[in-house]
């Protein structure tokens, strides 16, 4: 009995820890799919968290709040979208742009709202949570969020490899050329592809200032961002690695708390490192087969488009 | 009517340096939108941010104490962006350089050794050169893309300054706050003005603008640079190692983001405490783009980003603005810098009204 209690917190902590990497990290897979690199996960997960936090607290209702957090994740992938798909600035000089922006205006619009308490989502939706068994209890920390993250993996999976729409996204990212060529508008399909990522970093941020610690503080995302995107190359732009590695790396950071509960005598500031040395391990073992990484990354990858004709 | 960009037979080089100029412009307009919108009075805010640190000898010596570590960071960054090598992780190097540096000093000072300065310095920028050699070995050995890496890195680096400051190197007499002990006299940088905190660090700072301008512009390895990132199919024909360079960019960034960081903590601070830097490693970013990857424009870039932080600092004392404000300035430079510089390979054609009508239906098509 005891050990399937543990084996329960364990999975329901890993499932936890993954969905912010799931959310933003499928947002980031479409988008890399259609050709654009967006290094501003981070900043556009930190306006997420910050708006969906504000979100909630002023107007009471987690809905609306995760809402307007997709809205502020979008609203800055938008202005990513103008600098690189109609101005051609540089792809990576504007994702870091992106996250310096918004790791500061997040910073600034939260700063009222630091310290306030919110109840999570899990227990706005069961409020007698604390006095159900322990397992109970546990599955019940599965708010619709993470559900929702479950979910994500199957639908992108069938939208990019099942439908006519998935297969002239991977078109454009693959040869814009040709996807121009054949008539379809390879700047509107990646405006899409960019707001979608933009959207779904916001959500992921939400998760994380609404549900995962409810609460904000500044730069909360924590390189969360990074690790997600770490994670698209990772899996070698394929839905199914990316689901894998996302659970993986949730039970990575999950770990650190663990082995402090088994009575390691590491200190915190150590095992925080973990989830980013195991980033960079990772990254290594994929990176090696330069070849693999180069026949499955999207080939038009970061290369502005402007049509001559 | 409508316009749309026409790429430019060649790129226009009143506009490389017109498009900065023109950020910063849009920038104030931005700023000043800003405050409007915050409900704040944006006249006197632009003076707290602009002017009032300048009127002072002071305000003028601090600025030099920012400016140092952000030019530091960005002749290393843009040594780098030269050939396509993204450093980002300067704020990493930054810091293991002030952990190598401070270990130094910690270790060593008070027994008045004479090379307890140079020491700590060098330790500093081997500290930083250590750093971000595993970025490079990771991209010359596993072709692990040094963006992700670097900036994992730093976030290594800075639970490995939180937990030497918590840890073992924790002042026992610190009120058990996280840091460690004062650095003795002799571990403490001289200052250049009296009675400011602008320290010898902002001279090797200086110095690097001219070395970092020949290196680039005049030495054989400024050119295998720049042909690496500009071109990298000549660079390959011309047998210019791309493994070599990244292995040339790594650690001159990395050492210099690590002499800063040693400067930092033992010029003003003399000790290390958890947060040693508001960001400099990330800024220099900015400040490298902003001055054009070009040394003697980043001095500049690096003055204006200077001014930025202690503007923001008064705007936190004076009108009790949030720090943060600082940040979204930043940010906001940048990408009106992006913008602007579209103009500098494209430019703005209007379509006469029938082209117009034809493109449009085109596009639509």
């Amino acid at each position: 009995m005891h050990e399937v209690e543990i084996a329960v917190a364990i999975l329901v902590a890993t499932m936890r820890a993954a969905t912010p990497l799931v959310l933003a990290g499928f947002g980031e897979l479409i988008t890399e799919r259609s050709g654009v690199l967006n290094l501003g996960v981070e900043g556009m997960m930190l306006m997420g968290a910050s708006i969906g936090f504000i979100g909630t607290v002023a107007t009471g209702s987690p809905v609306i709040g995760l809402l307007l957090a997709m809205l502020a994740g979008a609203a800055l992938a938008l202005v990513f979208g103008v600098l690189t798909l109609s101005l051609m600035a540089n792809q990576v000089a504007t994702g870091l742009a992106l996250t310096i922006f918004g790791v500061g205006f997040s910073a600034l619009i939260g700063v009222s709202w630091i310290g306030i308490p919110l109840q999570g989502i899990a227990t706005g939706i069961w409020p007698n949570l604390s006095t159900q068994p322990p397992i109970i209890q546990q599955l019940m920390l599965l708010d619709p969020v993470v559900w929702l993250a479950v979910l994500v993996p199957f639908i992108v999976h069938r939208f990019i490899y099942r439908t006519r729409a998935g297969l002239v996204l991977r078109a454009v990212g693959e040869s814009h050329d040709v996807a121009h060529a054949l008539g379809y508008s390879v700047i509107r399909i990646r405006y899409l592809a960019v707001l979608f990522g933009g959207a779904m970093s916001g959500l992921a941020g939400a998760y994380l200032s609404l549900a995962y610690t409810p609460m904000w503080s500044e730069n909360m995302v924590a390189g969360r961002g990074w690790i997600a995107l770490a994670l698209v190359v990772f899996s070698t732009w394929k839905p199914a690695y990316l689901a894998l590695g996302s659970l993986l790396f949730g039970f990575v950071t999950i770990a650190q708390f663990q082995a402090a509960g088994l009575g390691l005598a590491l200190s915190p500031h150590l095992l925080a490192m973990l989830p980013y040395l195991a980033t960079i391990v990772v990254l290594v073992l994929i990176s090696r087969d330069a070849t693999r990484l180069k026949l499955n990354a999207p080939a038009a990858l970061g290369r502005p488009f402007h049509a001559s004709a | 009517m409508a316009y749309r960009l026409e790429a430019r037979a060649r790129p226009a080089q009143a506009m490389v340096w017109l498009s900065p100029v023109l950020a910063a412009v849009l920038s104030v307009i931005g700023i000043t939108i800003l405050f409007a919108v915050l409900g704040r009075n944006p006249v006197q805010a632009l003076q707290v941010l602009f002017i009032a640190p300048l009127e002072t000898l002071d305000g003028l010596a601090e600025l030099g104490l920012k400016a140092t570590p952000l030019l530091l960071c960005a002749i290393g960054i843009a040594i780098g962006c030269r050939a396509e090598v993204w450093n980002i992780g300067a704020e990493g190097q930054f810091t293991v350089g002030a952990i190598a540096g401070g270990g130094v000093a910690l270790a060593f000072g008070g027994n008045d050794y004479w090379w307890m300065q140079p020491a700590m310095l060098l330790a500093g920028v081997l500290g930083g050169m250590a750093w971000a050699a595993i970025p490079a070995l990771l991209k010359t050995r596993f072709n692990a893309h040094e963006i992700l890496t670097t900036l994992m890195l730093t976030y290594v680096a800075i639970q490995l300054l939180g937990y030497v400051v918590h840890g073992p190197w924790k002042d026992p007499q610190g009120y058990s706050f996280p840091q460690t002990k004062q650095f003795a006299a002799d571990a403490m940088l001289p200052m250049l003005i009296e009675d400011t905190r602008l320290h010898v660090g902002a001279l090797f700072a200086l110095a690097s603008v001219p070395l970092g301008a020949l290196l680039l512009g005049r030495s054989m390895m400024g050119f295998r640079i720049r042909t690496v990132g500009a071109a990298p199919a000549a660079a390959r024909y011309a047998g210019f190692s791309r493994n070599g360079v990244v292995w040339v960019c790594l650690p001159i960034s990395g050492g210099m983001a690590g002499l800063a960081g040693i400067c930092e903590v033992a010029g003003p601070d003399g000790q290390l405490t958890p947060v040693i830097s508001p960001g400099y490693g990330f800024a220099a970013i900015i400040v490298a783009f902003l001055g054009r990857l070009n040394p003697f424009g980043i001095l500049f870039a690096s003055l204006l980003m200077a001014l930025l932080y202690l503007g923001g600092e008064g705007l936190q004392l004076t009108m009790q603005l949030p720090i943060a404000v600082t940040g979204t300035i930043q940010g906001m430079l940048l990408f009106f810098l992006l913008a602007a510089d579209v103009f500098i390979n494209y430019r703005v054609r209007k379509l006469p009204p029938r082209a117009a009508a034809a493109s449009g239906a085109a596009t639509h098509a």
